[in-house]
């Protein structure tokens, strides 16, 4: 992420060069000698681009990051707060999400500030203000259509894959749809079979959508600004049990230009014996999980996805191909799911030979979701099922 | 001297009764503690789309029927405070969307109905999985989470069946289409039964429920689909997501019906008329129950951030179903003060008693976790969290 914003601040510099350099142009010279002239410019301050962000990079990681606490819901509430500020495109709209200051609180206070015209509350009519935000995108601008909870979303699902995802394609790339879904996503506590369904799967289906699925504040930080930024239609899935949970930010992190980019996994714990790939709320789980093994001498190597389309295949293969063993885990149902794409993808690609053991994934139990509490618990994945089938693949 | 204290008391309520509108009082000069058998009583007119002749505008009520109603509704009312109670001691969990204010539009549309007529409503629904026969126990049990929950624990707060009751639905709107369907399963099966579609002011703008119009005018469905407005749709008012109000003229080609939702006769009366009418064969209804409910739309929302306190207070005092019902009872001599009292105490012990058996009821057991994935199908195996799991999953 150094190189992102470093990379920011040297385009900035290579602009004010170049603009410089066509005010100092005089009439005499000629066209090619001033493109020439540009070229040379550019290529001089990209050679030095990757010199600076070395140097940057050096500075940032010499410099001790002021960490601050951010929950993720504020990391997601301030992420909007300044790509709203930045952008006059950019508008939230969603059942509650003006007065009531969203439902689950993460756009607290957008309304107050921005008022009536960019903080829309609608009503309770998903299929209708879906397919207006993507409209709304057609015409130009940068909507973020909140979803209740994802569940809802089946409501309007058509809006998302029809309209949304497929109309690039579609119009041969005449029409772009900047638009971000976002919303809860996967199970919480106590809500029953029709309010905790995990939707991954069934996004990360479809060609022509980015899904997105964040752990930590950082995560939800960068990627909903990388959405926002995006020029794609981008299903951004949050998690209810992870909004008050704070984490450190570092100083460059709370930069309100900071970034994440779409489609690249982040190794969160470095392990040698066998790699967990997961996503959003279980990626906690699975470094629960290593911490316990690790006192039985077991280091797993932990693969947060971040991104479930595109997909980071490079990311897990070169995990896989350093420890032999690959465990999937996710909230949602098996059959035909994340963790069952990623296993294929690996049989198809070149870690599979470096496997010593059969791919495996963890994921809730093939069932709707029950509400009472110990049926409920028993029907997502725990830290003592990862331990367990961590132990079974290295056949401990 | 006691007939002389009954007489004198008797005399005073009489002379109370002009507080309620236009109560005609049967007049009787007795000496024995015995009560009115029945009174006529002048209901609020409804306000008509499409009918030249609307539900009566007078409802006789009995002795009998007072008192059913009266402790129906107050068992609700007592069943949704408890649960609130119950919840703010996280004893239940998940979602919780209580009734209490709303009590006069299920017991009205159940005093109007055959029990073998058909309900379904959405995610507000413990009042009407009571009023469609499942007993406090076990609705408070399935609130808890226990094995002796209606659902066995697996469904929660919004997912209570019974039969001919449909639940308890999740997602807003969707049991509109679901109710016009059952409404077609009776005129497919021609049994002179209806199905009550119920929705709120927050789902009255729905695709879905014009679509369900739509089909049940076009092939004259049974169905009588009621939207419940309590002026909110979670946080959001009536005028804030509606272009139209008039939920009882929504239905557009479809006849509809305003009812003061909070007068238990009203509804009555107005069910019983679009019960009449649907059974004729003349195709749906719309309704429209004008009601109020006094707790937040679920119990994380503390209801006061879009309405004000003294709101609450007001309809509390002016307009609680309850209290109407009961002074319509004590001002004509159809109950007494300690009759009233009586009910009261033996609801409080059937709430204690259900409360104490959903705590303490044991959780239901893990191998029914797997069980209910298909109906009359062979026992199946479902995976678990790892493919070394292997559960059991029976019909």
């Amino acid at each position: 992420m150094h190189f992102l914003v470093a990379n920011e601040i040297l385009y900035c510099i290579e602009d004010y060069c170049i603009k410089a350099f066509c005010k100092l142009r005089t009439s005499r010279s000629s066209l090619t000698e001033d493109r020439s002239k540009m070229a040379s410019i550019r290529c001089f301050l990209r050679s030095g681009k990757s010199a600076v962000s070395v140097v940057l990079r050096r500075e940032f990681s010499k410099t001790s990051p002021a960490a601050v606490q951010v929950n993720v819901r504020d990391a997601l509430n301030q992420a909007m707060d300044e790509e709203l500020e930045r952008d006059e495109k950019v508008f939230l709209l969603g059942e509650e999400v003006a007065q009531y200051d969203g439902a689950y609180k993460v756009s607290r206070g957008l309304w107050k500030k921005y008022g009536d015209k960019r903080i829309i509350d609608t009503p309770i009519t998903e299929m209708g203000f879906a397919g207006i935000a993507v409209g709304a995108a057609f015409a130009g601008l940068r909507p973020i259509c909140e979803f209740m909870t994802w569940n809802f979303s089946m409501q309007a699902i058509d809006q998302v894959i029809n309209s949304a995802a497929k109309t690039y394609y579609m119009s041969a790339g005449a029409q772009p749809v900047p638009i971000v879904f976002r919303g809860p996503n996967g199970s919480s506590a106590g809500v029953a079979a029709q309010h905790s369904q995990c939707f991954a799967a069934w996004y990360g289906h479809c060609p022509g959508l980015k899904v997105v699925s964040p752990w930590n504040s950082e995560d939800a930080r960068g990627l909903l600004k990388a959405a926002i930024r995006d020029n794609n239609p981008v299903v951004f899935l949050e998690n209810e049990l992870m909004y008050g949970v704070p984490f450190d930010l570092s100083e460059e992190v709370m930069h309100k230009d900071f970034v994440l980019p779409i489609g690249k996994a982040k190794v969160e714990r470095q392990g040698t014996h066998i790699t967990l790939v997961s996503h959003s709320r279980c990626v906690g789980f699975c470094l629960d999980a290593a911490a316990v093994l690790a006192k039985e001498g077991v280091e797993c190597e932990v693969v947060n996805l971040r991104t479930i389309r595109p997909l980071d295949v490079e990311t897990i293969e070169a995990s896989v191909m350093k420890t032999g063993h690959l465990v999937t885990v996710e909230g949602g149902w098996p059959q035909y799911g994340v963790g069952a794409e990623i296993c294929a993808r690996i049989m198809e690609g070149p870690a599979f030979n470096y496997l010593d053991a059969p791919a495996v994934r963890v994921t809730g139990v093939d069932i709707p979701m029950p509400y009472a509490k110990i049926l409920e618990d028993h029907s997502v994945p725990q830290i003592k099922d990862i331990i367990f089938t961590v132990k079974k693949v290295l056949n401990m | 001297m006691q007939k002389m204290l009954t007489l004198i008391s008797n005399v005073y309520r009489l002379g109370n009764a002009s507080k309620n509108v236009g109560a005609r009082m049967v007049l009787s000069t007795r000496f024995f503690t015995d009560f009115t058998p029945q009174a006529s009583f002048d209901i609020k007119k409804c306000e008509l789309h499409r009918l030249e002749a609307g539900p009566s505008e007078t409802a006789v009520l009995t002795r009998e029927q007072g008192l059913q109603y009266y402790r129906t509704m107050q068992t609700m009312r007592r069943m949704e405070l408890k649960a609130d109670q119950l919840y703010k001691q996280k004893i239940i969990r998940g979602f919780c969307h209580l009734y209490d204010g709303q009590e006069a539009c299920a017991m009205g549309i159940e005093a109007g109905i055959n029990p073998t007529d058909h309900l379904i409503t959405a995610y507000r629904a413990h009042g009407y999985t009571f009023t469609r026969g499942v007993c406090v126990r076990e609705i408070m049990a399935e609130l808890t989470g226990r094995r002796g929950g209606v659902a066995k624990g697996k469904g929660g707060s919004m997912h209570m069946y019974a039969k001919h009751f449909y639940g308890g639905n999740g997602i807003v709107g969707a049991q509109v289409p679901l109710g016009a369907g059952v409404a077609l399963a009776c005129q497919y099966q021609g049994n002179n039964q209806v199905c009550v579609a119920l929705y709120g002011d927050g789902a009255a703008n729905q695709g879905q429920i014009f679509e369900s119009f739509n089909m049940a005018a076009l092939w004259k469905l049974p169905c009588i689909f009621i939207c419940e407005n309590n002026k909110f749709g979670m946080g959001t008012s009536v005028e804030r997501s509606s272009a139209s109000t008039d939920y009882f003229k929504r239905g557009d080609y479809i006849p509809g019906i305003k009812v003061d939702g909070m007068d238990v006769l009203c509804v009555r009366e107005a069910i019983k008329f679009a019960a009449d009418y649907c059974r004729a064969g003349k195709g749906p209804i719309v309704m429209e129950l004008e009601t109020y409910r006094y707790h937040g739309h679920s119990m994380s929302d503390p209801g006061v951030s879009y309405r004000s306190r003294e709101e609450i207070q007001e309809v509390r005092s002016k307009s609680d179903p309850i209290t109407m019902l009961k002074e319509r009872m004590l001002s004509n001599n159809m109950a007494s003060v300690e009759e009233i009292k009586e009910i009261d105490v033996d609801i409080r012990k059937v709430i204690e008693d259900a409360a104490q058996f959903a705590i303490s009821d044991p959780e239901p057991p893990l191998d029914e976790l797997c069980n209910h994935i298909f109906a009359n199908d062979l026992p199946m195996e479902v995976r678990g969290t790892n493919p070394w799991v292997k559960l059991k999953s029976v019909s």
